[in-house]
């Protein structure tokens, strides 16, 4: 149960998508999300899609994978095109009873799904081949220069770390103790409401518990080992920018911005 | 100590797992073969250890024995009843077998010892002055005094903990009391205080045990019969003596019979005429004292 979350989930692995410098990854999708909001032509989207197609083809992420991401939001996106279906107003193809099915319905349905379902692969494809503490990292780096403004960065970017640090520890000892404590008849799967919350409760104590201690021994050891806040700290793995990394950069916010920029200036056919 | 009644032909197993096969993350790249065909059984008021080395699969086996976790292949039957037929009650398989986990003082939860104790039997709806024996006599049995039962179970010492979790699961009076690794963090006194225990158990209430442990001496100590696990399934299945007598294949899982077998088998290499299929130091002493007495080797002792 706790096991089927991927969100977040981290799929090691050695292709070019993995190794490219996880700043370059973020700024990559940002570029993604940006031309992907800002399409409003069938050339852009196609575009979009095939570096998606692309990408995900270089990373070898499986595409079931994806896909199994994807489930939880399937509803709402068949929920987002059957509105946009019967609500846009334009040329009717079928009307019965009060609803009307209009060509502009279909064809905005349609990209709305389309939009949303490489919405979420983006950044699916992000999370899966960039390890958490990488991302943490590249964020960090990327909003340094807001320390010059006194934006605390480095307390942020340690907070992040060590939180995505401990998700998965807190995930395994989540599925120990409820396992314990349904040795001991706990029951979480069934009652009203209230008898599921009270049933909580020998799941939460142990683990805000465990939480806490764990929090004080990793204080500790942060001490011992005389971290004293970002000052003048280094750091044993530089993030360096390769060429590589600059020319899948470069190249890639140019084909997105450009491509994007072109179906909103009317350049394509319509 | 007699070979227990296990390997009598015909006579059913109280809790037996059949050819068990799990695999955790299925379907993800992060697949991992954690049993592949591991068999294991126990009779009626049997001590039984299961030994193997680190990542054998020993935790995974027994939260199969009390349906924690569903089979990829095979059969988990207690009393000759498939647990995941359809019509069998999971709660009442968790309350006839039950199971203490690897440091279970990380369960505790309750306000006070008392309260904690009596989840299971609160859990299983029983009357108040029922649960009310049955936590005092749990407490009695894992030798936690009665002073402490008003505190907070935070307040304890380690070893104080981890014997508070395990009255909480005796407290349910299984038919089978599995225990992983009860004495993993402890003080040899501390492990040798918390496995009399345990016997003590065993003797006065008849239920059959299943003791988890990374040490031989401790299965010698208590155990009648040993499952020793290696490559995902059960190498050696067998009373301690039979087990004990494969000694190259424990060897070359990384295991060992016990010190005091060793030392036998030494004495033995070195030429004299001791039995050396003891292996507890009791058994041990009467055996050197055996052959020392008959004076082939004045020099020793
Ligand atoms: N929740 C889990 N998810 C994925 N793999 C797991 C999980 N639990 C155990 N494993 C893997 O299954 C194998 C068997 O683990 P198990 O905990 O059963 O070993 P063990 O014999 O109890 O070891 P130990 O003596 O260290 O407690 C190990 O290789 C382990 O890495
Ligand atoms: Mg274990």
């Amino acid at each position: 149960m706790l096991k089927d979350i991927t969100l977040g989930q981290y799929f090691p692995g050695t292709s070019l998508v993995h190794r490219l410098d996880p700043r370059a990854k973020l700024i990559l999708v940002f570029a993604f999300i940006t031309a992907l909001l800002t399409a409003n032509h069938a050339l852009t989207y196609l575009v979009i899609l095939l570096y998606l197609a692309l990408a995900v083809t270089v990373s070898r992420v499986r595409p079931s994978a994806l896909a199994r991401g994807m489930r939880p939001m399937a509803f709402i996106i068949l929920f987002t095109a059957v509105l946009n279906i019967f609500y846009t107003p334009g040329r009717p193809l079928v009307s019965f009873w009060i609803f009307t099915v209009s060509a502009e319905g279909v064809e905005r349905a349609v990209f709305m799904a389309l939009r949303l379902l490489m919405l979420i692969s983006c950044t699916f494809m992000l999370t899966y081949t960039t390890s958490p503490l990488a991302l943490a990292d590249a964020l960090g780096r990327l909003m340094s220069p807001l320390a010059k403004i006194r934006v605390p960065v480095h307390e942020f970017a340690m907070m992040m770390t060590i939180a995505l640090r401990f998700i998965p520890t807190i995930i395994e000892e989540t599925d120990k103790i409820m396992s314990a404590q349904k040795a001991r008849g706990a029951d979480f799967e069934t009652g009203n409401l209230f008898r599921r919350a009270k049933a909580l409760i020998p799941l939460l104590v142990p683990l805000f518990v465990g939480a806490f201690r764990r929090a004080d021994d990793l204080a500790v050891a942060m001490e011992c080992r005389c971290y004293h806040g970002g000052g003048g700290r280094t750091r044993m793995k530089q993030l360096r920018m390769t060429g590589v990394d600059a020319l899948v950069l470069t190249g890639s916010v140019a084909l997105l911005a450009g491509v994007s920029a072109l179906g909103r200036l009317g350049w394509f056919m319509r | 100590m007699t070979a227990p009644d296990v390997f009598v032909k015909g006579k059913p197993f109280l809790l037996e797992a059949r050819q068990i096969t799990y695999v955790y993350g299925r379907g993800t790249p992060f697949e991992k073969t954690a049993l592949d065909g591991a068999c294991f059984s126990v009779s009626a008021g049997e001590f039984a250890g299961i030994i193997g080395h680190t990542g054998s699969g020993k935790s995974t086996l027994i939260q199969h024995l009390n349906g924690l976790l569903k089979p990829h292949a095979g059969q988990v039957l207690l009393e000759g009843r498939d647990i995941w037929e359809k019509g069998v009650k999971m709660r009442d398989v968790r309350f006839a077998v039950g199971l203490v986990f690897q440091y279970p003082e990380y369960q505790l939860f309750e306000e006070t010892v008392e309260k904690d104790v009596s989840f299971g039997p609160a859990a299983m709806g029983l009357p108040e002055a029922d649960i009310r024996e049955r936590v005092s006599e749990a407490m009695a049995f894992v030798g936690l005094d009665k002073s402490v039962a008003q505190k907070s179970p935070f307040d304890l010492s380690g070893g104080q903990k981890r014997r508070a979790a395990i009255a909480g699961v005796i407290a349910m009076r299984p038919k089978v009391l599995v225990l992983d690794e009860p004495t993993a963090g402890l003080d040899p006194a501390g492990r040798r205080e918390i496995l009399g225990h345990i016997s003590e158990y065993r003797r006065q209430t008849g239920a059959a045990v299943v003791l988890v442990t990374h040490s031989m001496e401790d299965a010698a100590r208590v155990a009648d019969s040993l499952t020793v696990l290696a490559h995902a399934g059960d190498v050696l299945r067998g009373s301690l003596k039979d087990v004990f007598a494969q000694r190259e294949t424990l060897t070359g899982l990384g295991l060992d019979v016990p010190a005091v077998t060793r030392v036998l088998l030494r004495l033995r290499a070195l030429g004299l005429d001791v039995d050396a299929g003891a292996y507890t130091t009791e058994d041990a002493i009467k055996a050197i004292k055996e052959v020392s007495g008959s004076a082939q080797s004045p020099s020793l002792c």
